[in-house]
């Protein structure tokens, strides 16, 4: 069974969203979504200063298996990007929820994050695509 | 529930991430393909390949059965005992039906064909031998394991007794020998030395297990498909399949045009075809920027309305980069445009082989 963090909001596209202290809102992918994927070897992300927007594509993850697209799971503008995914992609696979982190985001209105999923609707999801 | 090699339980304990592969429960990698695929490359790795399959062809007429089921003559290993050869099997339009490797076992020959093609190849295959003297018999009593890399054929000797490992020093690059219940081949779809041992079943597992001993790392199927497509070798399902000639899949050097009175099915069509003029060809594909090339991508050339498709496309990890393997139309130059996502990306065009020897040859 994958991890799966309970101080965590999820997607159904399998992206996470983690409240930083300060108010931003840090983005990566699961540890299902690394597991499905196989060994990450391109990282896409947005440019710092973009804006992103929810349901919109934000960012590309390329395995040797196949490309996903990455979705925010809040609107707002990109205040950081993991500059080690660019010469370390595999830290997707090895650190999903911590090292492995794909871009933070300033969000216009955090309240986004509510339509979000919690852990364990995520968790239900996972067991019903099983 | 899928079909279980007699190493399913190994694959397991081994942690082996297992997925449907043709009907068969078989491991996708152990952990990480790309560190599977650079064991290869440098030392020694494993493969559980018992999926594929084994019919040995018997009988009076063996010879001249293939001589007619396959487009390459079995008439060029008969010099030398155990001596292998790739053909493609052509059905009579001068599609692939298959594409196999028969050994020579002197009275008799040995064909290994693919997993996700057996059916239709033992209902074409006992057709065809319906108007000769052969007996065809499947041998799924037998486990193969390819052990393959630099350091592949020396770890294997570690473990087999003396008289195996002096088969193994006399073998030939495209050459197996038997020994007892044991058939010993020095081929391999990795581009890199190595062998191919056919083993009873009740056996594998003691072989897989001392050979892990000896450092060979265990290796899926994600690192084979990324090792054959690097070495520029086909894949049944991708480069060709009954639709498509095997002028147009790389596969024009395993056609025996000579002799011409020797009739092969398929010969007709692909004869018309080469005078024709073949309108397309298998190349490689190689783009240096961020990305990688993907199965179905289109591909098009400059001043040219006909696209081409690529067939396989992939990371590799040898060199850090996306290579692909592309069927294009014959005039294309050293760069096309193929369309990744939606992006058109310009990509440079060479030969369908990236790596030998753990060695880029492009």
């Amino acid at each position: 069974m994958s991890d799966i963090r309970k101080e965590l909001k999820y997607l159904s596209s399998h992206e996470w969203a983690r409240v930083e202290e300060d108010g931003t809102v840090t983005i990566g992918i699961t540890d299902h979504a690394q597991e499905a994927l196989g060994d990450v070897v391109y990282v896409e992300v947005p440019d710092v200063g973009s804006s992103v927007s929810i349901g919109e594509e934000a960012g590309v993850v390329e395995s040797v298996k196949a490309a996903s697209d990455i979705y925010s799971l809040v609107s707002g503008t990109v205040v950081a990007v993991n500059e080690l995914l660019q010469d370390a992609p595999e830290t997707v696979n090895t650190s999903p929820y911590d090292d492995g982190w794909f871009f933070r985001v300033q969000p216009d209105d955090l309240a986004e994050l509510d339509d979000a999923l919690s852990d364990e609707d995520y968790r239900d999801l996972l067991a019903s695509e099983e | 529930m899928g079909n279980k090699t007699s190493l399913y339980s190994s694959h397991q304990a081994m942690n082996g991430k297992l997925v449907d592969f043709g009907g068969w429960d078989m491991p996708l990698h152990y952990g990480s393909q790309i560190e599977e695929h650079h064991k290869v490359r440098q030392s020694a790795g494993m493969f559980d390949v018992s999926h594929m399959t084994v019919v040995d062809v018997k009988g009076a007429e063996a010879k001249a059965y293939l001589q007619y089921l396959l487009a390459n003559d079995v008439s060029k290993i008969e010099p030398l005992l155990g001596k292998a050869l790739y053909s493609g099997m052509l059905n009579s339009e001068g599609g692939v039906i298959d594409d196999l490797i028969v050994y020579n076992m002197g009275d008799w020959f040995r064909t290994v064909v693919n997993c996700g093609t057996r059916e239709k190849d033992l209902a074409w295959m006992g057709k065809v031998a319906a108007d000769f003297k052969v007996e065809l018999i499947e041998r799924e009593d037998l486990a193969m394991i390819a052990i393959q890399g630099p350091e592949a054929i020396a770890r294997t000797k570690s473990v087999v007794s003396a008289e195996r490992g002096a088969i193994i020093d006399s073998l030939k690059i495209f050459q197996g020998l038997g020994s007892g219940e044991w058939f010993i081949a020095r081929t391999g779809y990795t581009g890199e030395d190595g062998l191919e041992i056919m083993l009873p079943n009740t056996e594998a597992e003691l072989f897989w297990k001392a050979l892990a001993g000896a450092g060979v790392a265990p290796c899926g199927l994600g690192a084979r498909d990324t090792l054959r497509l690097e070495a520029g070798m086909n894949l049944y399902g991708h480069e060709m399949d009954d639709s498509v000639s095997p002028l147009a899949a790389n596969m024009g050097w395993t056609i025996a045009w000579e002799p011409a009175s020797r009739n092969f099915i398929g010969r007709e069509a692909i004869q018309a075809e080469k005078a024709a003029g073949v309108k397309q060809k298998l190349v490689g594909l190689v783009l240096r920027e961020r990305g990688v090339l993907r199965a179905e991508q289109v591909v098009s050339v400059a001043g040219n309305e006909e696209k081409g498709i690529i067939t396989s496309g992939t990371f590799s990890p040898t060199l850090g980069y996306s290579i692909a393997l592309a069927r294009v139309p014959v005039g294309i130059g050293s760069q096309c445009t193929v369309d990744m996502r939606g992006k058109q990306v310009v990509v440079n065009v060479v030969a369908p082989s990236f790596v030998r020897n753990g060695k880029q040859v492009f």
